[in-house]
């Protein structure tokens, strides 16, 4: 279990996680040697499971990113995971969640234009399993997009 | 920085791949992933920055193991809408320090968020004296989230 260092240590990570280790080091008030050790243990013990650059998709020319909601079919035992795998064929699907809720499943799909999103919508999103009902939420903005947790 | 979208080449493409899955990998290491040299690699690597199209990091962290045991996605609708209510929505909510994500959609609802809190009965406290009292609030679904998968998306294969 992370302690209070560690704490520190993620939670200064997380409000800054480009920062380098030297002035992650200090900000957490550690010694960079004690930094690495728990930077260490914590990537081992799975407390930090991953880091990886971000894409700013619209810099490659993906302007459109859409919220698809989708309630299945939960009579047939396969529905999730026939959904799932269809949905990871998808190459313009970036995020799939799954739900306790009204709604099953979400993915986020993103695409050129509006005319690439009719042509994926379409051929790879209306074409998904054991969906009983769907609904999409059309990205105008994001007003915030923080990692940070109040730990 | 143009306005221009970057065009990125079947080389890029790959970067951008490795990068996604660990940005800790070294320009020397992904060089040697790809047979090209550490200065070519790392130049290319600059130019993806520069251009934008590497925008930050994400560190990806065990949320139950730091107590945050629950995450919830809410759609909010707002009640009166008006250009002077989503600027005081706007405002108010991203002050919530459990909110990671505030995004303005169109669709069924006006506001997508996603919380983090530490259990159920937490959630339920943010949720009544943090979102039910925000201004113009109207209907309110939550759905408490069970698993996630982050895709590479179209990078090519």
């Amino acid at each position: 279990m992370p302690d209070a260092t560690d704490r520190r240590i993620l939670r200064q990570l997380l409000a800054d996680p480009g920062i380098a280790n030297a002035e992650l080091a200090e900000r957490a008030g550690v010694t960079p040697a004690s930094l690495w050790r728990r930077l260490e243990r914590m990537r081992e013990t799975g407390t930090i499971r991953a880091t990886e650059s971000r894409i700013d998709w619209r810099r490659l020319g993906y302007e459109v990113e859409v919220s698809l909601r989708f309630t299945l079919d939960k009579t047939d035992p396969r529905a999730f995971d026939d959904f799932i795998a269809a949905a990871r064929r998808v190459p313009e699907v970036t995020e799939i969640q799954t739900f306790l809720g009204s709604v099953d499943l979400r993915l986020s799909v993103i695409a050129r234009d509006m005319a690439h999103w009719q042509q994926i919508y379409r051929e790879s999103i209306l074409t998904l399993p054991h969906v009983t009902d769907s609904d999409a939420l059309m990205l105008v903005s994001t007003i915030k997009d923080v990692q940070e947790l109040p730990l | 920085m143009s306005d221009a979208a970057f065009v990125p080449d079947a080389t890029d493409l790959a970067i951008l791949r490795l990068l996604a899955g660990d940005a800790t990998l070294s320009a020397a290491e992904i060089g040697r992933e790809l047979g090209m040299t550490q200065p070519a690699t790392w130049r290319r690597i600059r130019r993806l920055t520069e251009a934008g199209v590497i925008a930050g990091r994400r560190i990806s962290v065990d949320m139950a193991a730091l107590g945050f045991g629950v995450t919830v996605f809410l759609g909010i609708r707002l009640a009166a809408r008006g250009r002077t209510s989503l600027e005081d929505f706007e405002r108010a909510v991203t002050a919530i320090p459990e909110v990671q994500t505030v995004q303005h959609v169109l669709g069924q609802f006006d506001y997508r968020l996603r919380i983090h809190a530490r259990d159920i009965a937490d959630f339920e406290r943010i949720l009544r004296r943090r979102i039910m009292t925000l201004p113009g609030v109207g209907q309110v679904e939550a759905n408490v989230m069970l698993s996630e998968e982050r895709r590479p998306g179209p990078l090519g294969v």
